[in-house]
Order: C-alpha cells, then structure tokens, then sequence
C-alpha cells in the first residue's frame, strides 16, 4: 500500500508516525515515550477490578473453548491451559512485591502451598482461601478448598455437564505456579465437594505433585541436600 | 575488569546475554575479553549452573561463600535447613574459574541470573590481556587495588553486584507482566538491553 494513494491528511499523519519512531528496530513507542518498564510494579498492587468484566471475559472464554472441545474434560483442560501462563508470571509478581525481609522463594511444599493458600488468593479474591489439607490417599496430594469460587459466580452448569467446574481456570493458575517454583505436579484438577448444603459450590482443588518433588522434600527433611 | 551477565531460563536455554565493562575510574564501558577467550565466557557461565541447582534448594542463606571447584559442594557447610524454612534469591559469588568470579541470583520462577566478572590486566594499556595473570606494575596495583576487579569477595563488590541484580530483576518482572511474553522465550526487547546497561554502568 503506497502512501501516494492515500488521502492527504492521513499519509501526513503517516510521515510524523515515521518521524517520531526511533529507528532501533521498528518498534514503536508510544506518544508520551513511556514504556512499560518505566510503571512502578507497586502502582497496581491495591487496585481492584470490577467484578462484571471479569464475569463477562469469562464468559467469553468459556463459549470460546466450549466450541474448540468435544468433551467436559477436554473443556476443563483448555480452561487449565489458559490460567497456566497466568500462574508463572504471578509468581515472580507476587514474590517481587512482598517486603523485602520476607521476599523468599518456597523450597519447600508446605511452604508453597501456604504460599498459594492465602497470598495467591488474596490477591486473586481478596481473601484467603479456606482450607488446606493433606489428602489421605497419598502423599503426594493436597487439598485447597474454596467454599465459594469467585468465577463460578455468574456460570449455571446445565445438568447434562454436571462434572464441569469452572474453577479449572483457577487450577491452571496454581499448576503455574507450582510449576514455576520448581515443584512439577502432574495436574491441579478442580472437584466438586459432595454433601454440602450450606456451601453448594463448594470446590475442592486437587493438586498431585510428581514423586520426584516428594522424593527431593524427603531428602530435605532429612537435613542433608 | 568486564563482565559477562547472561539470563538461562527454566530449560537451561540462555534468554539473554550481554557483556560489557566497568565505568567506574577510567574505564570506558567496554568489555574487554580476549577474542578467544569471549566463548568461553559462555561455557564458564553455564558450567556454574549445577552448582547454582545445588545449592538452590539446600542454601539457607542469602549469600554463598565463594569457594575454589576443588571443595566440596558449598551445601554441606551451611546452616542447616529448618523445616518449612524460606529460602532467598540471591547467592553471592557461587564459583571461580581463574580468577573469573561467577555470582548468581534465582527468581522466584527459577530463572537465573548470572554475573561473570573478569578482571582486566594492563588497564593503563588496554591491549589485549590475559585472564590469569596477576597486574605487576606499582601503578596498576594502584589503580586496580580499589576497583571491584582487585577484590572480588569484597563486601562493596558484592554489595554493589546485589543491587545491580536487584535492578535487573526489577527490569525482569516488568518484561514478564508482557501478556505476550511467553516463559523460556528469548528477551529482545531493546528497553530490557537499556535498562541492563543503564544498571551496570550505575553499579558496576
């Protein structure tokens, strides 16, 4: 597209963007020259989003993977694929922002896991969540609870794909989490909790570590590396 | 005195690279390596990364004391783990490699930053010089004895490489927070390179 067949004011227009871009490269720079490394990492860190467009991308996200998969677990696995980047970039976020005396990387689960349990949800849904426990059938399982999903809130499951929850979104983001600390698990599946009445959205958030992570925590424990 | 900071992601890929020299007293912020000796910048900086691994999750401490390859791992002389203790990101000066002190800091996603620092000889000169040899006139002892080069366990250098990785961390977590970033990708982005040089030149 040459500029000679455009109208007189745009390809003006185009010329002063030519002008001002620099010439590292082709990128370019936005008007008032501030990129986004010149935003403090600090500024966002009590600032909340409105609960409607949330609900509404979410929406969104879920018609659009509903279209793409033939199955409820297929579903939940595009949901898990979408929170997973999410997980690893808040990581480094939420350990940046801590205060500089508790600014610590976890090397141990328990560490981690208290680490997802109450800073990830504070900051995900500004409370902590609401319980954490050991599964009994190995132990390499734990059990995060959260009586009341925030991104269930405005999602009706229709009968036919009762199995589907979809707080897999927010599995995704603590499979990246975990993932990005060093602790591989082989998946963060999010479950319905079965006979509660005063919470009937109960979630349940499974997560199953890899032996290699509970083989290297033994080691740990045993106080040589 | 240059030096050599590279970024290996999770992989052990390298993400980014960048060499360049001191500023401070007289230096002019070029590395300066022999031709030759430019890759082995390389294969020194990757072959620190099993101690790095090592000592990740054993360390208790921020800082790891330097201590010559021939030792035995840094893990069994410190502090002893507590159960369910944290543990911190950056470890001091890991490795040395003829007199090339190699420092290391870990990110919270376990991506490392790793420091090469290289001293300079003849820096009146400023002809090609040698990685081992050790400066012989009065003057050079002069001039390097109060630059980072002459002491690199020194508290300052290493107060000073801190910061410089606190810098670049910084840079880092906001190159991150990029929607399109994706994790292990190589960084291009020319800001980042701006922001590496601007943090060394004001702290090494």
């Amino acid at each position: 597209m040459s500029i000679s067949q455009q109208p007189k004011a745009a390809s003006n227009v185009l010329q002063q963007q030519l002008q001002q871009a620099p010439p590292s490269g082709g990128l370019r720079y936005p008007s008032s020259k501030k990129t986004i490394y010149d935003r403090n990492l600090n500024r966002t860190r009590t600032s909340e989003l409105s609960r409607a467009s949330f609900a509404y991308l979410f929406i969104e996200m879920i018609s659009y993977a509903q279209k793409r998969a033939p199955s409820v677990s297929d579903l939940e696995k595009r949901l898990n694929a979408s929170g997973y980047p999410l997980g690893l970039k808040l990581l480094d976020l939420l350990i940046y922002r801590e205060p500089p005396r508790s600014a610590l990387r976890p090397t141990r689960i328990l560490a981690l896991l208290q680490f997802v349990h109450t800073t990830l949800w504070k900051h995900l849904f500004g409370r902590p969540a609401d319980a954490l426990e050991l599964s009994n059938n190995s132990p390499a399982e734990y059990m995060i609870t959260d009586n009341e999903p925030l991104v269930n809130a405005y999602i009706s499951i229709p009968k036919e794909m009762s199995q589907l929850n979809c707080a897999a979104y927010v599995a995704g983001i603590i499979e990246g989490v975990c993932d990005g600390a060093g602790f591989v698990t082989e998946s963060v599946t999010a479950h319905w909790a079965e006979g509660e009445d005063i919470w009937p959205g109960k979630t349940i958030f499974l997560i199953k570590f890899k032996p290699e992570v509970i083989e290297r925590e033994g080691i740990l424990k045993g106080g040589t590396s | 005195m240059s030096y050599y900071f590279a970024i290996i992601g999770t992989k052990d890929n390298p993400l980014f690279e960048h060499e360049f020299g001191t500023s401070k007293q007289g230096g002019d912020g070029i590395a300066r390596f022999r031709d030759e000796a430019r890759h082995m910048n390389q294969f020194i900086v990757h072959s620190s990364l099993d101690i790095v691994e090592e000592v990740q999750w054993g360390s208790g401490q921020m800082y790891v004391r330097p201590f010559p390859p021939s030792q035995k791992p840094p893990s069994l002389h410190y502090p002893p783990v507590h159960a369910g203790a944290v543990h911190t990101q950056y470890l001091k000066t890991i490795d040395r490699y003829h007199n090339n002190h190699i420092s290391c800091y870990l990110t919270a996603g376990n991506v490392k930053f790793l420091l090469l620092l290289s001293p300079d000889t003849h820096p009146a000169a400023y002809t090609a010089s040698s990685n081992t040899q050790r400066p012989s006139s009065a003057a050079l002892a002069r001039q390097t004895s109060s630059s980072l080069a002459a002491n690199p366990t020194a508290p300052q250098t290493e107060e000073a490489i801190r910061l410089f990785f606190t810098e670049v961390y910084d840079a880092w977590v906001k190159n991150l927070m990029n929607p399109f970033y994706l994790l292990n990708a190589p960084v291009r982005s020319p800001v980042f390179r701006g922001r590496v040089m601007a943090a060394g030149k004001k702290y090494l």
